[in-house]
């Protein structure tokens, strides 16, 4: 069902876990099935330094989740921003039609931590 | 493909039997004949279809003319209720419960387009339907009851003797779905007072594609379509012949080891019930006595099904989930939510159900996997309180 960059990220995720000293974190849920992302950033001089997530979903949330942070590490914060969901699942070589929208989740936290980064400094 | 497989998904299918495969197959080869000819060749197919009817019939305590072949539960069940509905001359009421199988809860919904009125019964914490709950939703337009065995996700035996006495003391049909039951619980039809009892030859390691529907003798149930007139026109088609000589073969031998394999079945149960409650966070779903021998179902807090099983199958186990996203759907299971779990347990469900080649060795191999794994998960959940 999952190709196998799906089934790595799920298995070996990348940047899981919590980030103790965050600049900020960002969260973002899925109205319809209950997905939960957290997105943890830290953020020198306008570029992402370091990131980590925890998501409470299924293989492909959480893959999405390790994918986007992968993409993001290293960005500016107005690079990162342009980042959709779509070119998430598109990083992943594709997910299951039925599946897509458990990566709606990915670059929508990463977004809302943006977002309260720039309302906080 | 994994080197090893650990499958514990029988709820969901179960192996077919080597006795049960070398009793199909000359009737996939050399034995072809058509039962409804009058020729030799279709005779001898007719006379081995016939006494796959006895066969089934003697396991569950019927006579042969009440036996009707058919391609399996979801025919069954279909035959069954719209038949029943089909053959009054107005419309009524029907009762059901809300942890039924889609099999049965569609069929439901599609009589209640048609203008039949249908009462869906709550359930217990424990998947348990009430006699009284059923009592009370009796009305004198209520010409039905069906309410499953045993159910498919949580293993709850619901109380049927009691359901079935009810139903036959207020003239009412009493149809049960016991897909889930036949061959692995004591079942005797000359006792339960029932009138339609559906079953499916592949969960008591039969072969796919062939299931049965008992009806009580004077039930009226008129077919849903037209055809050649076989199984008494209530099932017209050609029989599939391989299919229902497996199925007769395997019910017969699944009758005959139940004991055995219930012991087996129960002590595999006892260790895996014990070994998942000893880790933290985890709920047993269903209940736990009133419940089939192989059906284990638990939650586990903070974590979600699909993952859960996505990582046991990269292990080589096969399991299921209630989980939403394992069937694509945006909700979880409706037997969970039925039975009071919240959204998030509800999709943290695992369920586990045993067969008769599983092993402790099986096990073992799970209790290797799982706990890092539902570790590793919770690790990395959002939702998890604990350290990470």
């Amino acid at each position: 069902m999952y190709n196998e960059k799906v089934i790595d990220h799920f298995t070996n995720p990348r940047n899981a876990g919590k980030m103790a000293e965050a600049d900020i974190i960002g969260e973002a849920g899925s109205f319809k099935c209950g997905d939960t992302m957290k997105i943890y950033l830290k953020i020198e001089q306008g570029r992402i330094s370091d990131v980590k997530f925890q998501t409470f979903g299924c293989g492909a949330a959480i893959a999405s989740s390790s994918m986007l942070t992968e993409m993001v590490k290293g960005k500016t914060l107005e690079e990162a921003q342009r980042i959709t969901n779509e070119d998430v699942a598109l990083e992943l070589g594709g997910l299951p039609p039925l599946k897509l929208h458990c990566s709606n989740l990915a670059a929508d936290a990463l977004r809302d931590a943006i977002r309260r980064y720039r309302e906080k400094v | 493909m994994q080197e090893r497989l650990v499958y514990l998904d029988h709820g969901a299918t179960s192996p077919l039997r080597e006795e049960v495969l070398e009793a199909m197959l000359p009737f996939l080869k050399e034995r072809y004949g058509n039962p409804s000819s009058l020729h030799s060749p279709g005779r001898v197919i007719r006379q081995a279809v016939e006494e796959a009817r006895e066969k089934t019939a003697l396991a569950l305590g019927a006579e042969p003319d009440e036996i009707f072949f058919t391609s399996g539960g979801t025919e069954s069940n279909n035959i069954a209720i719209r038949g029943a509905a089909r053959a009054r001359r107005s419309k009524g009421h029907l009762i059901t419960t809300s942890i039924e199988h889609h099999a049965v809860l569609d069929v439901c919904k599609g009589l209640a387009e048609d203008g039949f009125s249908v009462t869906y019964l709550p359930v217990d914490r424990y998947g348990l339907v009430s006699l009284e709950m059923v009592e009370k939703a009796l009305r004198p337009d209520t010409f039905m009851i069906s309410i499953m065995m045993a159910n498919n996700e949580v293993g709850t035996i619901e109380p049927v003797a009691e359901i079935g006495a009810l139903a036959r003391e207020r003239g009412v049909l009493f149809h049960t779905d016991a897909v889930q039951a036949v061959g692995q619980i004591p079942l005797d039809l000359r006792e339960l007072k029932i009138d339609l009892l559906t079953l499916s030859a592949h969960k008591f390691n039969g072969p796919k594609g062939v299931g049965a529907l008992y009806v009580r003798r004077g039930t009226p149930v008129a077919p849903l379509y037209d055809g050649g007139g076989q199984e008494k026109a209530l099932r017209p088609g050609t029989e599939n012949v391989p299919g229902i000589v497996g199925l007769a073969r395997a019910l017969e031998l699944a009758v005959e080891e139940l004991p055995e394999k219930t012991r087996h079945l129960l002590a595999l149960r006892r260790r895996l019930i014990e070994g998942l409650l000893a880790m933290d966070d985890t709920v047993l779903n269903g209940h736990p006595t009133a419940r089939l021998p192989g059906n284990v179902n638990v939650s586990f807090n903070y974590i979600e099904g699909e993952a859960l099983l996505l990582g046991l199958d990269l292990e080589g186990i096969a399991a299921s989930s209630g989980s939403a996203c394992t069937a694509g759907s945006p909700e979880p299971s409706h037997v969970l939510l039925a039975m009071g779990l919240g959204h998030q347990l509800a999709r943290g469900s695992l369920r586990l159900t045993l067969g008769r080649e599983n092993s402790d060795a099986c096990l073992d191999h799970l209790f290797s996997v799982l706990p890092p794994l539902v570790e590793r998960l919770r690790k990395m959940s959002a939702l998890y309180p604990g350290q990470s």
